[in-house]
């Protein structure tokens, strides 16, 4: 569906002596969507996720590299690619001059939809995310989670095929947040390809088919959640000490139990979870 | 292509639907002010030629006037997309750019014609004599395309509204003086005068005086209008792409 080869992204920054210098904000980045996959971006701040997708997009372009959707890279028809794509981006970016019906209506006749058709999906994405009312409001007066849950509904508007999201969910409350990821397991369900970028990892824990974790630009590792957790040991035994908070992975729980047993501290045995790996993966091995 | 344009030039137009009584009332007021200063006050003994400066000074205001509204309308575009971002709707859309810079030009162009029609309406009642034909009305237009590319221009390249409004300050300002639209600039030093009469607001203000006064029309200035008109374009995507990178 999606194929990324080789993505480079420089952006010219200034640096402590005021000089100009070259940042690499994403560095060779290769990896596949797969059709329909919830597919997870994790990584820390400043890891260059947001940035890949709005290379994807076509929001910015590549420094190098190739961005292909089945088959057919961005440079070749990128309009016909665009129709496909919807995307729910990290900065709010309504426009302000517009009411809340007004901005949806852009998007929709942005994306050639008829009147009727446009009407009719406006009026149910605005109902799904409960803002059914705000239709003649101004975006300035809706409070931040509003904002977000609007964002999501006018991405949806044109009913797109594959669907960027980058940390949709941010300052959601927890119904809302989980209405939401009903929504896109909804959507993968028939058939829609989601690429997803967020920092709360049992999001990425609870939706994605895949998971590919960057770091400083870089990509570390790709592959299921559960295959993230079991390739550091199932389970986790977590305690404190004079060292500070200590961890360590083990395959099983009469394992990890014997382990316990031998510290002189209390332990927490529990599952291991993509947080441990997503730790492990982007601090632990630098010592950060 | 056609049906983007509209989409875009819709959205101006929504925005400047619910301005209208405000936004006619605000052009209202600096055109109202040069006909009382200059032509009432200043104007009424002086004699231009052989008609009176009122008739003189009409053509002049309303190149300086469709300049500055036509600029002024796209230099939001800094703010939208700096601090708002919402150009990027646009630019993710599936939707040729020339689209989008068209879509904008047209929406400037009306708001330049709506505030020409203002001062026509005005001037007419402080009495001058105007002869306003289809030409007129298409210098005028050319006259906000161009000055509606530079508001583009200067709102994918400035970082800031400061930065805008010095824009304002050294270009357009003085140019709304000096560009044969409050007299005429062969007075002005050689030197100066050569100068002045490279810039297309100068060429703007001697068609139309010359088309509202009867003369022949230089065909040479609607030449270089035209050629300011695609400079302008050409720019404007340009600085357009730029925000890709
Ligand atoms: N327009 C830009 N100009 C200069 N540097 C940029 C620009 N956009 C991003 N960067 C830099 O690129 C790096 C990656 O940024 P990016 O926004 O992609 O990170 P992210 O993974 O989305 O982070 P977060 O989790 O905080 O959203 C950062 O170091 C950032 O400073
Ligand atoms: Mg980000």
């Amino acid at each position: 569906m999606i194929k990324i080869q080789g993505l480079i992204k420089e952006f010219q920054v200034k640096n402590k002596e005021k000089k100009t210098v070259t940042k690499r904000a994403v560095d060779n980045l290769s990896l596949n969507v797969r059709p329909g996959e919830i597919f997870g971006i994790l990584g820390p701040n400043g890891a260059g996720k947001t940035t890949t997708i709005r290379m994807l997009t076509m929001e910015t372009k590549p420094t190098l590299g190739e961005i292909y959707y089945n088959g057919e890279s961005i440079t070749q028809n990128p309009l016909e690619i665009k129709k496909l794509i919807g995307v729910v981006p990290q900065h709010i970016n309504f426009d302000n001059d517009l009411t809340v019906g007004e901005n949806m209506e852009l998007h929709g006749r942005l994306h050639h939809m008829s009147s009727e058709k446009r009407k009719q999906r406006i009026q149910e994405m605005l109902e799904f995310v409960e803002l059914g009312d705000t239709i003649n409001r101004m975006p300035r007066s809706l409070s931040g989670g509003m904002k977000r849950r609007l964002l999501i509904a006018r991405s949806l508007i044109h009913e797109p095929k594959i669907l960027f999201m980058d940390e949709p969910t941010v300052a959601l409350d927890p119904q809302v947040r989980r209405r939401i990821w009903d929504l896109i397991r909804s959507l993968a369900a028939k058939g829609t390809t989601v690429v997803i970028t967020t920092h709360y990892i049992e999001e990425a824990e609870a939706l994605c088919n895949r998971v590919a974790i960057v770091n400083k630009g870089k990509l570390i590792a790709i592959d299921t959640p559960e295959a993230f957790c079991n390739s550091l040991g199932r389970i986790t035994v977590e305690w404190d000490d004079q060292e500070g908070h200590q961890y360590q992975f083990f395959e099983s729980r009469q394992e990890a139990a014997a382990f316990a047993g031998t510290l002189e501290h209390g332990a927490h045995i529990r599952r291991t979870n993509l947080e441990d790996a997503f730790i492990e993966l982007t601090g632990r091995k630098e010592g950060v | 292509m056609l049906q983007d344009i509209c989409t875009v030039f819709w959205r101006d137009w929504v925005v400047l639907k619910r301005r209208l009584p405000k936004f006619i009332l605000s052009r209202m007021v600096a055109p109202m002010l040069y006909l009382v200063a200059f032509g009432w006050g200043l104007g009424r003994n002086i004699q231009v030629g052989s008609g009176s400066y009122l008739d003189f000074l009409v053509p002049g205001i309303m190149a300086l006037n469709s300049m500055n509204i036509s600029y002024n309308s796209l230099t939001p575009l800094c703010t939208e997309r700096i601090y708002h971002r919402s150009i990027g709707e646009y630019i993710i859309a599936p939707m040729h750019f020339n689209a989008f810079i068209i879509g904008k030009i047209l929406a400037a162009v009306l708001r330049g014609l709506i505030s020409s029609a203002i001062i026509m309406i005005l001037a007419l009642a402080f009495g001058a004599n105007l002869n306003i034909t289809p030409l007129f009305v298409g210098i005028l237009i050319l006259n906000c395309i161009i000055f509606a590319e530079v508001g583009f221009f200067a709102a994918m390249k400035m970082d800031s509204y400061e930065e805008l409004s010095q824009v304002n300050t050294y270009v357009l300002l003085p140019m709304s003086f000096l560009c044969g639209t409050f007299f005429s600039t062969r007075t002005l030093p050689e030197v100066f005068r050569w100068f002045i009469d490279v810039l297309p607001l100068t060429h703007t203000s001697y068609l139309l005086r010359g088309i509202s006064t009867q003369s022949p029309v230089a065909l040479e200035s609607v030449a270089v209008l035209a050629v300011y008109a695609i400079i302008g374009f050409i720019l404007g995507n340009k600085a357009f792409r730029d925000q890709l990178k």
